[in-house]
C-alpha cells in the first residue's frame, strides 16, 4: 500500500451552489449573469480565468469570468447562446441556483505588462474574457503606458457593453484626444457610422512602442492568427503576444483529456497562453 | 520489511488469498472468461487460468493450452487494472433541487478495498503513470485516490514475453522493481509450480507472516531471475532515443496518411490501454426532476465528439485522431507528466481489429527524412 500526499479530501469535480442575483440581456443572444455564493467565501479570481457553470440536469460548460476582480462578491459571466447548456444559462431567471466550479486556468500577464503599452484585441464573445483585464488596467492606470481595445462584432446590434465602451474611451485614455477604444463591425446597419471590416485592420494605425508592448487577444482562432501576423508586422516580440484558447472541456482540472493542444492542457496551462507556447500547434491543421 | 527473497508453495499462495479475504479485500486476478483472460474476483486458486497461455499477434488473441500446470503462464489480456482504480463508469455527484435551492453531494459510497493478484511489471508502471495523472497535478481525483490508497498489490513477473510485448524497450518490465506489496515469480515444473518472491512494503511483510513460506535459497532466486531475464530477450522493440523530438518533427509525415487509411477510428486501442485516462460526462435527471446525476465514462480521442467545439470538431480526420493518440502516448505525455504514456504492454497492437502496431508506425517515421519542425507563419488559411 502506498501513502499519498495531501490528506484533505476536496472534490474538484463537485460544484458549489450560486444564486443568480441579476440577469442582464446584452444582445439578442448574449446574457450577463451575476452570481452570489450560497455558502462559503466569494470566488476570488485573476483576470482571464474561467469557471465551469452547471445547470441542473442539463450540463456544464466553461465560461470566462467577465466581472471586476476587485468585486469578487458578485461572480459575473457573459454568455452567448449557442447550444443546450448556454441556452439554459441564458434562460435563467433571478433567484435560480446554478453550480460553479473554479476559478480555473491561467490569467492575463498583467504583472509582466507593467510599464508597457497594452493592446487588447477582441472578436465577438471574446470581449467578456478581457473585461476583467480592462478593470484591472483602470484600477492601475498609471502603471501602464498607452492602452488600446480593438473590438470587432458582427453587426452594431451585436456590440457588447456599449455604455462601458463609451466610458472606456475616456477612462482608458493616456492623453487628451486619444481614442483607446476602436470598434469595427463586419456589417454596418442602421445609423452605424463607425468602421466596417476586420478587427485586424485596426492594428496598423496604432501608436505604440513595439518592443514595450504586450498584446492580449480573444476570439475565433482564425482571427487570432491574423491578429498575430499583424502585431508581428508592427514589431511586437512574439513572447509579448498572449491568447486565450478554447477547447472542449469536461473537467477543467486535467483529468478528462479533451482540451489538449499539443503538450498543453488548455484548462490548466491555459486558457491564456503566450504565442511561443502554442505557435507550433495552433498553426497546424487539426492538432 | 527486512525480509529477503522467499519461497512460497501453492498452499502458501492459497493462504495468501484467504488472508487477504479475511482482511476485507476483494481479491481480483486473472481468470478465463469467453476465450480470454480477464481480471475478476478470485475465490480459489482453481479460478486462475491454470495451464493456459495467450497467443497474441497484431489484431489477434487466442488462448492455448500450455501443456503444463502454470498458473500465470500468460501475458496480459484485454482488461487492465485501470478498470478498478479508474472505473469505466462512475457517478461524480448528485444534485438535489428543493425549495428553490440546489445541493450537491459527492459520491458517498466507500471505495472498495481491492487486492490485485497477478499484476505484471508493465501494469505497475501503468499504475504509476495514472498516479501522475490523477494525483500528481494541482488537483487530485478523490475517487481514484480512495481506491489507490487501499489497494494491495501482488505482482507476478512474466517469464515469457508475448508477441506484442515491448516492456523492455520502455524499461517498464519484465521484472517488477517497485510499486508492489509482494512480487512473485512462478517456477513451473510440469503440473506443479512454486513461487519465488520478494517483499515490497510493510503491508506485504505483514501479510507474508500469516502464510507458510521459507527463505529462498540462492539457487532458487537465481533461477527465478533467469526466467524473467529470458522474457526480456524475446520482445519487440521501440526506439525511445529522442522519441519525443522525432515525433514532434514528424507531425507532417506522409506515414500518418498511410496508417489513417487502415485505422477504423474504433477506439479499441484506447479502451484496452492501461494508461489512457480520458473521460466524458453525462447528466441525467430523475423523472420527477428533483434529483440530477452526473456520471463520468471512459471516452476515446478517436470519437467525433471528443474535440467538439461549437461549430464542429477540431480533429475531423482519422489522420488527426491517430496522430493525436500516438503523439500523446509517446511525446506530449512526457511534457505533461514527465514520463512516457506507453508501458509496452502491447494491448493496443493485439486488440486493434486491423493490427496497427505503434512500434511499426514509429519505426516507419524514423526511416524517412523529416522536414525541420517549422511552424507555419500565423495567419495561415485553416480555421
Ligand atoms: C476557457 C473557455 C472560456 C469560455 N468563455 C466563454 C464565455 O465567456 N462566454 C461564452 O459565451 N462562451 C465561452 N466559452 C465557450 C462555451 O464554453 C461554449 O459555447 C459552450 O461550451 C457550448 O456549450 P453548449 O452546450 O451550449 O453548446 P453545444 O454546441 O451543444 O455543445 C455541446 C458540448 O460541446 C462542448 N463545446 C461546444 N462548444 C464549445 C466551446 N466553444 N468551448 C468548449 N467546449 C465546447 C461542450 O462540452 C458542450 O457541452 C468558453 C470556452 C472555454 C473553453
Ligand atoms: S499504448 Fe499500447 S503498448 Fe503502450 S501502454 Fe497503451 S496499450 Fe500498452
Ligand atoms: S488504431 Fe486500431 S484500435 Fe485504434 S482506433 Fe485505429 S483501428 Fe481502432
Amino acid at each position: 500500500m502506498v501513502s499519498l500526499p495531501s490528506p484533505i479530501v476536496v472534490d474538484p469535480m463537485r460544484p458549489r451552489p450560486f444564486r443568480v442575483a441579476r440577469v442582464m440581456r446584452e444582445t439578442a443572444d448574449v446574457v450577463t449573469l451575476e452570481l452570489e455564493a450560497q455558502t462559503g467565501p466569494p470566488l476570488r479570481f485573476q483576470p482571464g480565468q474561467f469557471t465551469m457553470l452547471y445547470v441542473f440536469g442539463v450540463g456544464e460548460v466553461p465560461i470566462s469570468i467577465s466581472g471586476d476582480p476587485q468585486k469578487p462578491e458578485r461572480l459575473v459571466h457573459t454568455i452567448r447562446k449557442v447550444g443546450a447548456v448556454t441556452e439554459a444559462l441564458c434562460n435563467l431567471r433571478k433567484g435560480a441556483v446554478v453550480g460553479v466550479r473554479g476559478p480555473f486556468g491561467s490569467h492575463w500577464p498583467l504583472e509582466q505588462a507593467r510599464g508597457h503599452d497594452v493592446v487588447m484585441v477582441a472578436g465577438g464573445i471574446g470581449l467578456p474574457p478581457l473585461r476583467p483585464a480592462i478593470y484591472h488596467l483602470l484600477h492601475h492606470r498609471q502603471d501602464y503606458g498607452r492602452v488600446y481595445l480593438l473590438y470587432g462584432a458582427r453587426t452594431p446590434r451585436d456590440l457588447l457593453f456599449p455604455e462601458e465602451l463609451k466610458r472606456w474611451q475616456y477612462t482608458l485614455s493616456h492623453a487628451p484626444g486619444a481614442t483607446p477604444v476602436r470598434v469595427t463591425v463586419d456589417r454596418a446597419e442602421g445609423d452605424w457610422d463607425g468602421a466596417v471590416g476586420l478587427v485586424t485592420s485596426l492594428i496598423a494605425p496604432l501608436t505604440i512602442d513595439p518592443s514595450r508592448t504586450t498584446a492580449l487577444m480573444v476570439g475565433p482562432e482564425v482571427m487570432m492568427r491574423f491578429t498575430i501576423a499583424e502585431l508581428r508586422k508592427r514589431g511586437i516580440p512574439e513572447e509579448n503576444l498572449y491568447l486565450s484558447m478554447e477547447r472542449n472541456m469536461k473537467c477543467a482540472v486535467g483529468f478528462c483529456g479533451h482540451c489538449q493542444l499539443g503538450p498543453h492542457f488548455v484548462c490548466r496551462d491555459g486558457p491564456v497562453l503566450a504565442f511561443p507556447q502554442v505557435r507550433d500547434w495552433m498553426t497546424r491543421k487539426e492538432v | 520489511m527486512s525480509k529477503g527473497p522467499f519461497k512460497l508453495e501453492r498452499a502458501g499462495l492459497l493462504q495468501l488469498l484467504q488472508a487477504l479475504k479475511t482482511q476485507g479485500y476483494l481479491t481480483l486476478g486473472p481468470t478465463v472468461r469467453e476465450g480470454a483472460i480477464v481480471y475478476d474476483e478470485l475465490h480459489r486458486l482453481e479460478d486462475l487460468p491454470i495451464g493456459y497461455t495467450d497467443h497474441q499477434e497484431g489484431g489477434s488473441y487466442r488462448l492455448e493450452q500450455r501443456g503444463d500446470g502454470a498458473m500465470f503462464g500468460y501475458n496480459v489480456g484485454p482488461h487492465s487494472w485501470k478498470r478498478f482504480m479508474h472505473p469505466p463508469i462512475l457517478r461524480l455527484f448528485r444534485a438535489r433541487q428543493a425549495n428553490g435551492d440546489l445541493e450537491f453531494e459527492s459520491e458517498g459510497e466507500a471505495a472498495p478495498k481491492y487486492a490485485f493478484i497477478g499484476v505484471r511489471a508493465c501494469e505497475l508502471q501503468a499504475i504509476r503513470v495514472q498516479d501522475r495523472v490523477f494525483l500528481g497535478g494541482p488537483y487530485q481525483d478523490p475517487h481514484y485516490k480512495a481506491r489507490r490508497e487501499q489497494v494491495f498489490i501482488v505482482a507476478v513477473n512474466c517469464t515469457q514475453a508475448g508477441h506484442t510485448c515491448f516492456c523492455a524497450s520502455v524499461e517498464s518490465g519484465p521484472r517488477a522493481q517497485t510499486g508492489f506489496d509482494l512480487a512473485l515469480t512462478e517456477v513451473v515444473d510440469g503440473e506443479h509450480s512454486y513461487f519465488v518472491g520478494e517483499v515490497g512494503s510493510e503491508a506485504g511483510a505483514r501479510l507474508l507472516d500469516r502464510v507458510a513460506h521459507r527463505a529462498a535459497q540462492e539457487a532458487e532466486w537465481n533461477q527465478a531471475l533467469a526466467l524473467v531475464d529470458r522474457a526480456a530477450r524475446q520482445m519487440r522493440h521501440l526506439d525511445t532515443q529522442g522519441l519525443k523530438e522525432r515525433l514532434y518533427q514528424s507531425l507532417e509525415h506522409p506515414r500518418w496518411q498511410v496508417v489513417a487509411n487502415r485505422c477504423l477510428s474504433c477506439g479499441n486501442c484506447t479502451q484496452v490501454c492501461p494508461t489512457c485516462f480520458c473521460t466524458s460526462v453525462e447528466d441525467h435527471t430523475d423523472l420527477a426532476g428533483q434529483v440530477a446525476e452526473r456520471t463520468r465514462r471512459w471516452d476515446s480521442c478517436f470519437t467525433a465528439d471528443f474535440s467538439y467545439l461549437h461549430g464542429g470538431s477540431v480533429r475531423v480526420s482519422t489522420l488527426a485522431r491517430y496522430r493525436q493518440w500516438l503523439t500523446h502516448k509517446l511525446a506530449s505525455w512526457q511534457d505533461q507528466f514527465g514520463l512516457l504514456g506507453c508501458v509496452g504492454c502491447g494491448r493496443c497492437i493485439t486488440w486493434c481489429p486491423v493490427g496497427i502496431d505503434l512500434t511499426e508506425e514509429v519505426a516507419a517515421m524514423n526511416d524517412v527524412q523529416t522536414g525541420r519542425f517549422a511552424p507555419k507563419e500565423a495567419g495561415g488559411a485553416h480555421v
